[in-house]
C-alpha cells in the first residue's frame, strides 16, 4: 500500500541515509511501551505467587498449570484437562466473533453508502458515525443499560406500540453483551473499510458490466478482492479489543460470567490476587491473538507473492 | 544541557515540597464523601484535598501492592483489610497526642482487634451488608437468608449480588451455618453446591451498581450495604433492609494512615477533623451509615439517626468478615472462579 504514496520516490530520497535515526522515536516508543511491558507480563507468568497480590522472584510453572490442568478442589486429585479457562476463553472469543461478523454485515453496506456519496455528504455521513464516539465508552455502555432495561425507553416503546405484552428481557443476557459490543466498536468497522471503498475505481465496476459480470459476480471477484485489505483491518479492529472487553459484560451482562478481560482483573484486583495467573492468562491470550494475526499476514504474503 | 537540567530539577523539586505542605491524598471507596467535608476542610485549614476512589478492599491492596505506597497519605479500608495492610506492613503509625480527638472515638470501637489501641486507624463508618427486597414485587418474610440463595418464586432472576467473594460467600456459608475460613471438605463441597444452584435465580454480579439496580427496578431483591440501601429507600425504591435470623455481615471502615504517607501532617489534621462530632455526623448524615464517634446525636439528620437501615432489631447476630490464610483463601477463590466460569 505504502508504494501507491505520491511522491513517495523523491520523499526517500530526501531521507535516505536518515532512516535509522528517523525510525530511533518510533522504536523508543515500541520498546518502552510494548517491549518492556510485555517482558515483564512473561517474566511474571513464571514466578512465583505472593498472597494477596505480588510475586516471589522464584521460577514456577504453576500458573501454566493452573490454566491447563484440573487436579479438583483440593488439588490432591490426579490432573485432568481444566476446562475453566478454556470455557472462559472460548465465550469471549465466540463473542469477540460474533460481534466482528455483526459490524461487518452493518458496516459494509454503511462505509458503502457513505463513500459513494458526493464529498460534502461523505463528510456529514463521516462526521455522523464518528460523533457518538467523542462520548466516553463507560457513558456509552451505560445509555446502552438505561435503553434495553426492562423498565427503560425501549421496552416502554414497545410495550406501548402493542407489539410485546411483556418486557423483551434484554438485560443481563448475553445478546445485550453482543449488542454492546457492537455498538462500541462498529465504527472501527465502518472506516477503514470506507477508506478502501473510497479509493475503489468504479470505471473497474463498468468494465465488468461490459464483460457481462453479474451483480454478485462483480462484488466478488472485482470490488471484494480492492476492499479486502479495508475489510480485514477493520475485522482486526473490532475483533481484538472485543476480545478483551470488560465493560460490556460487566454492565450489560450482568458480571455474571468472566470474560478473558475479567477474569484477567480478578487476578490483579479480586480477592484472589495471584498476579503470575493473571500474567499467563494475558500471555495466553497474547499468543492467541499473535497466531490469528500471523495467519492472516502469511495469507497476505502468499496472496501478493501470486 | 546537563545544568539546566538539574537547576530545572531542583526548582521541580522545590516546588512540589513547597506544594506538599498544604496537600492531601485521599484514598477512598466511591460514592462516600460529601463534598462540602472536604471544602469545609480546606477552609480551616488551607490544606487541599484530592480523593481517588476504589470499589473493594481488594481493589485498594492491589493498588497500593502495585506501587501506589507512597503516593497516598490516607485510604478507608474495611476491619479485615486494616488488619491484612497491618501484617503487609503497610500502615503509618501516630500516637494520641497527635491526634487529640481520638477521645471521641466510642469505646467499642477503641480497642478493636484489627488496630488495637488505635495507632493507625480511626472510626470512619460502620455498618452491615445483608440485602433489600421490594416491597412491592414479594411481600413475603424477608428475614431469612434464603431470600438470596433459595429465593421465592417472585425473586427468582431478579437477584444482584455484591461481586465480591468475601461477603458474598460470607453471607452464604452464614446461610448454611458453617464457619468463615474453613477447610472441612464437605463444608467447602456445600457452599460450593449453593451458590451454583443459586446462580440460575441470580440476574447480576454488581457492588457498584447494587443501589441502581434496585432503584431502577432492574433487581427486585440485592445484598446490600446497609446505608446504601438507606440511600436507594431515599431515591424512591420501595424496598426493605432485611436483618435476616442467619445474621449480618458487621464491618468498620477506617481513615488508616499510609505508610511512608508523602503529607502525614496533612494527614493526621484530617483524621483529627473527622473526629469532630459535627462532621462526622455531616459524613453519617452523607453516607447514612453510623459514626463510631461520641456526640454526633445532636447534628444528625432525624430520618438518618431513625433509619430502619442503622437500627438493627435487638437481637441481631453479627459477623465480621474474616481474613482467611493462604491454604484457605485458595479454596474460596476456586468456588468463586468456579462460580463465575
Amino acid at each position: 500500500m505504502a508504494a501507491m504514496a505520491p511522491g513517495g520516490a523523491s520523499s526517500s530520497e530526501i531521507y535516505k541515509g536518515n532512516a535509522s535515526r528517523l525510525l530511533l522515536p518510533t522504536w523508543v516508543v515500541i520498546g518502552v511501551f510494548l517491549l518492556v511491558p510485555v517482558a515483564l507480563m512473561a517474566t511474571y507468568s513464571f514466578l512465583t505467587k505472593e498472597f494477596r497480590g505480588g510475586v516471589i522472584w522464584e521460577f514456577s510453572l504453576a500458573a501454566y498449570d493452573q490454566f491447563f490442568l484440573d487436579r479438583g478442589l483440593f488439588g490432591d486429585e490426579p490432573p485432568k484437562i481444566e476446562w475453566t479457562y478454556i470455557t472462559i476463553f472460548w465465550r469471549s472469543i465466540w463473542q469477540a466473533g460474533l460481534a466482528t461478523i455483526l459490524c461487518l454485515l452493518i458496516g459494509f453496506p454503511t462505509a458503502w453508502f457513505i463513500a459513494t456519496r458526493d464529498a460534502r455528504m461523505r463528510t456529514v455521513w463521516l462526521l455522523v458515525v464518528t460523533v457518538p464516539y467523542w462520548v466516553n465508552l463507560l457513558i456509552r455502555t451505560v445509555s446502552m443499560k438505561f435503553l434495553i432495561r426492562d423498565e427503560g425507553p425501549l421496552n416502554a416503546m414497545l410495550l406501548w406500540s402493542g407489539l410485546i405484552d411483556q418486557p423483551l428481557g434484554l438485560i443481563n443476557t448475553n445478546l445485550a453483551v453482543q449488542l454492546g459490543l457492537f455498538y462500541s466498536y462498529l465504527p472501527f468497522m465502518v472506516l477503514p473499510i470506507y477508506a478502501a471503498v473510497e479509493r475503489y475505481d468504479f470505471a473497474l465496476s463498468e468494465a465488468a458490466a461490459d464483460l457481462y459480470a453479474g451483480r454478485w459476480t462483480t462484488l466478488r471477484l472485482v470490488i471484494l478482492p480492492v476492499v479486502k485489505p479495508g475489510i480485514i483491518a477493520g475485522c482486526i479492529l473490532v475483533f481484538v479489543p472485543s476480545l478483551g472487553a470488560f465493560l460490556a459484560p460487566d454492565l450489560l451482562g450482568g458480571a455474571k460470567s468472566f470474560m478473558i478481560g475479567s477474569l484477567i482483573e480478578e487476578q490483579f484486583k479480586g480477592a484472589a490476587g495471584n498476579w503470575p495467573f493473571g500474567a499467563a492468562a494475558a500471555m495466553i491470550l497474547m499468543t492467541i491473538v499473535m497466531i490469528v494475526l500471523l495467519v492472516y499476514a502469511r495469507s497476505q504474503t502468499r496472496e501478493a507473492k501470486a | 544541557m546537563k545544568k539546566i537540567l538539574a537547576t530545572s530539577l531542583i526548582a521541580l523539586a522545590a516546588a512540589s515540597a513547597a506544594q506538599a505542605e498544604g496537600e492531601l491524598k485521599l484514598y477512598n471507596w466511591f460514592e462516600y464523601m460529601p463534598q462540602e467535608l472536604l471544602d469545609k476542610f480546606t477552609e480551616e485549614t488551607g490544606i487541599t484535598v484530592t480523593m481517588d476512589t476504589y470499589d473493594s478492599n481488594e481493589a485498594l491492596l492491589a493498588s497500593l501492592k502495585a506501587g501506589k505506597l507512597g503516593s497516598y497519605d490516607l485510604a478507608v479500608p474495611g476491619d479485615y483489610m486494616v488488619k491484612i495492610l497491618g501484617d503487609e506492613d503497610m500502615l503509618g503509625t501516630f500516637t494520641a497526642e497527635e491526634v487529640p480527638n481520638l477521645v471521641n472515638i466510642e469505646d467499642q470501637w477503641m480497642d478493636v482487634p484489627f488496630d488495637e489501641g488505635r495507632k493507625s486507624s480511626v472510626p470512619y463508618q460502620w455498618g452491615s451488608t445483608s440485602f433489600a427486597v421490594n416491597r412491592e414485587v414479594f411481600d413475603g418474610d424477608i428475614q431469612t437468608t434464603g431470600i438470596i440463595f433459595e429465593p421465592p418464586a417472585e425473586l427468582k432472576g431478579k437477584i444482584n449480588v455484591l461481586d465480591t467473594s468475601g461477603e458474598t460467600l460470607t453471607l452464604a456459608s452464614m446461610h448454611l451455618g458453617i464457619p468463615q475460613c474453613t477447610s472441612d471438605r464437605d463444608q467447602l463441597k456445600a457452599l460450593n453446591a449453593l451458590v451454583m444452584g443459586a446462580k440460575a435465580d441470580w440476574a447480576s454480579f454488581g457492588s457498584d451498581v447494587a443501589k441502581d439496580v434496585l432503584v431502577s427496578g432492574d433487581a427486585a431483591a440485592g445484598m446490600i450495604w446497609s446505608g446504601f440501601a438507606a440511600k436507594a429507600r431515599g431515591e424512591g425504591a420501595p424496598i426493605e433492609y432485611a436483618f435476616p435470623k442467619e445474621g449480618v455481615i458487621v464491618w468498620m471502615d477506617n481513615i488508616t494512615l499510609l505508610k511512608d504517607a508523602p503529607n502525614r501532617d496533612s494527614a493526621l489534621a484530617f483524621m483529627n477533623f473527622m473526629l469532630e462530632p459535627e462532621n462526622a455526623a455531616t459524613l453519617t448524615n452523607y453516607a447514612q451509615y453510623s459514626a463510631g464517634v461520641k456526640g454526633v446525636a445532636e447534628f444528625l439528620d432525624p430520618e438518618v439517626a431513625n433509619s430502619p437501615e442503622s437500627n438493627p432489631p435487638e437481637g441481631t447476630t453479627t459477623v465480621f468478615v474474616e481474613a482467611c490464610p493462604e491454604e484457605v483463601q485458595v479454596l474460596y477463590d476456586a468456588i468463586w472462579t468456579n462460580l463465575k466460569k
